[in-house]
């Protein structure tokens, strides 16, 4: 029988929820990485290893690996730098293991590149030269705030192809490995004014269907929106949804047009509308939208969910999964029409990945 | 042999590593290196490129507060603290 494992990074370190495919009864492990604050915790399918970007406010950014499903950790930053560059690298995020190798997003925006499985890495690219790279690159303003790379999305058949967010910039794509890149924000709305118009949106979080490889989402700081031609171009589909705002989405593993999101308030809350706890589902591209509520606290709820907070799972009828900045923990096992609250007392959750293990 | 105290937060990260232990350096730049031998990776945890350290680890060699340029001396106690931060 499978496992299923949910990865969980939180200010606290990483954590681990074990159940079977039933997914009714969970255990919980952790924490791990010595207390660090992880970002961003996923599995590695083809190797078999889980691997955690973390920094330390004491010893810095590293990534965390573990070889035994969190039995034990190591953790590696060798070659996590700019070198003489004078940039400063402040934090590793978004990770990414596709097509042997790991990717890792970092503050100051660049892509790190490890082949090693985590023990050593090197920088493929610093996307200099793009609209917007001479704010973060400017050496009285290092490091640039939380301007970063947060998240890098790669695509399931070309290695040398992937989409990277900068924040506050946009998304940019890759189809020759880092070597150039192009900004791929047309038609998405800023409320904001712009000098370029090809960058300066702040785009939250970007998925794919498993399904159809050119169907993207995003949720951004001023909507969702679509792309159906691989992020060359976007139409926004907020409508119906309560708010314009949130960070994290997920795209179900077997209908092209099913897609989840998480509206927040877009003031500094940032907690979901009216202390009342909700995931919004739409199974036709976004021309309609569902609230999904049942088993979720509708009173008094005032929690936030971050860009990396949400995950779907690939069991045939998929489970939803979704942490909060408060440390709460919920999953459905029945694509987010029922909800159970798993973990309640955990460190402010900064992501979650799920995985199955055969 | 300078004498080394590190801080509890290092020893999780690195097989073996004792919490006091000497060290024969001349700097405090040094002594890292050493360590940095035995350990790969120790390094990255206390500096920063520069070199220069972290800004939440600091370093007093015979209680006065250090840099990487430091001296030490045959019999100098170097601590190493991880600065009260966060929360």
């Amino acid at each position: 029988m499978s496992k299923t494992l949910v990865l969980v990074g939180t200010r606290k370190g990483c954590f681990i929820l074990e159940s079977d495919e039933a997914r009714l009864e969970w255990e919980l492990r952790g924490p791990f990485c010595e207390g660090w604050p992880i970002y961003h915790a996923v599995h590695d399918a083809e190797s078999g290893a889980i691997y955690a970007a973390g920094a330390s406010e004491w010893h810095g950014a590293s990534i965390w690996r573990s070889l035994d499903l969190g039995e034990t950790w190591t953790q590696s930053s060798d070659g996590l730098e700019y070198g003489d560059s004078g940039l400063k690298l402040s934090k590793v995020s978004g990770l990414t293991a596709a097509h042997g190798r790991l990717l890792a997003g970092a503050e100051v925006p660049g892509v790190f590149e490890s082949r090693d499985g985590g023990q050593t890495w090197k920088v493929l690219s610093r996307l200099e030269g793009q609209p917007g790279s001479d704010s973060w690159n400017d050496p009285a303003n290092q490091p640039p705030g939380h301007l970063g790379v947060p998240a890098i999305l790669p695509h399931p058949e070309d290695p040398g192809r992937y989409w990277a967010i900068v924040q506050g910039i946009g998304i940019f794509e890759t189809t020759d490995d880092g070597t150039s890149w192009t900004p791929r924000n047309k038609g998405l709305r800023a409320d904001w004014p712009l000098e370029n118009p090809e960058v300066g949106y702040c785009v939250h979080k970007l998925v794919m269907s498993p399904v159809d490889n050119d169907r993207l989402y995003q949720q951004n700081h001023v909507g969702m929106h679509r792309s159906d031609d691989a992020g060359v171009t976007w139409t926004e589909i907020s409508d119906g949804l309560p708010t314009e705002f949130g960070f994290a989405a997920g795209a179900h593993p077997q209908e092209r047009d099913t897609f989840y999101v998480i509206p927040l308030d877009p003031g500094h809350g940032r907690c979901m509308p009216d202390g009342s706890a909700a995931v919004w589902r739409t199974r036709d591209a976004g021309s309609t939208w569902q609230r999904l509520a049942d088993g979720l606290p509708q009173q008094d709820a005032h929690v936030g969910v971050l860009r990396e907070g949400m995950a779907i799972d690939r069991h045939e009828v998929p489970g939803v999964y979704f942490g909060t900045s408060t440390g709460q923990l919920f999953a459905s096992a029945d694509e987010g029409e029922s909800w159970r609250e798993i973990a309640s007392y955990l460190p402010g959750i900064a992501s979650v990945e799920v995985a199955i293990i055969d | 042999m300078a004498e080394l105290y590190l801080p509890s937060t290092l020893q999780p990260l690195f097989a073996g590593l004792p919490r006091r232990l000497d060290i024969d350096a001349a700097t405090v730049d040094e002594a890292l290196d050493r360590l940095e031998e035995r350990w790969p990776g120790f390094r990255d945890r206390l500096c920063e490129p520069g070199p220069e350290l972290r800004r939440h680890i600091h370093v007093y060699v015979d209680r006065q507060r250090a840099t990487l340029d430091t001296a030490l001396e045959v019999r100098s106690r170097v601590d190493v603290i991880a600065a009260i931060s966060g929360g």
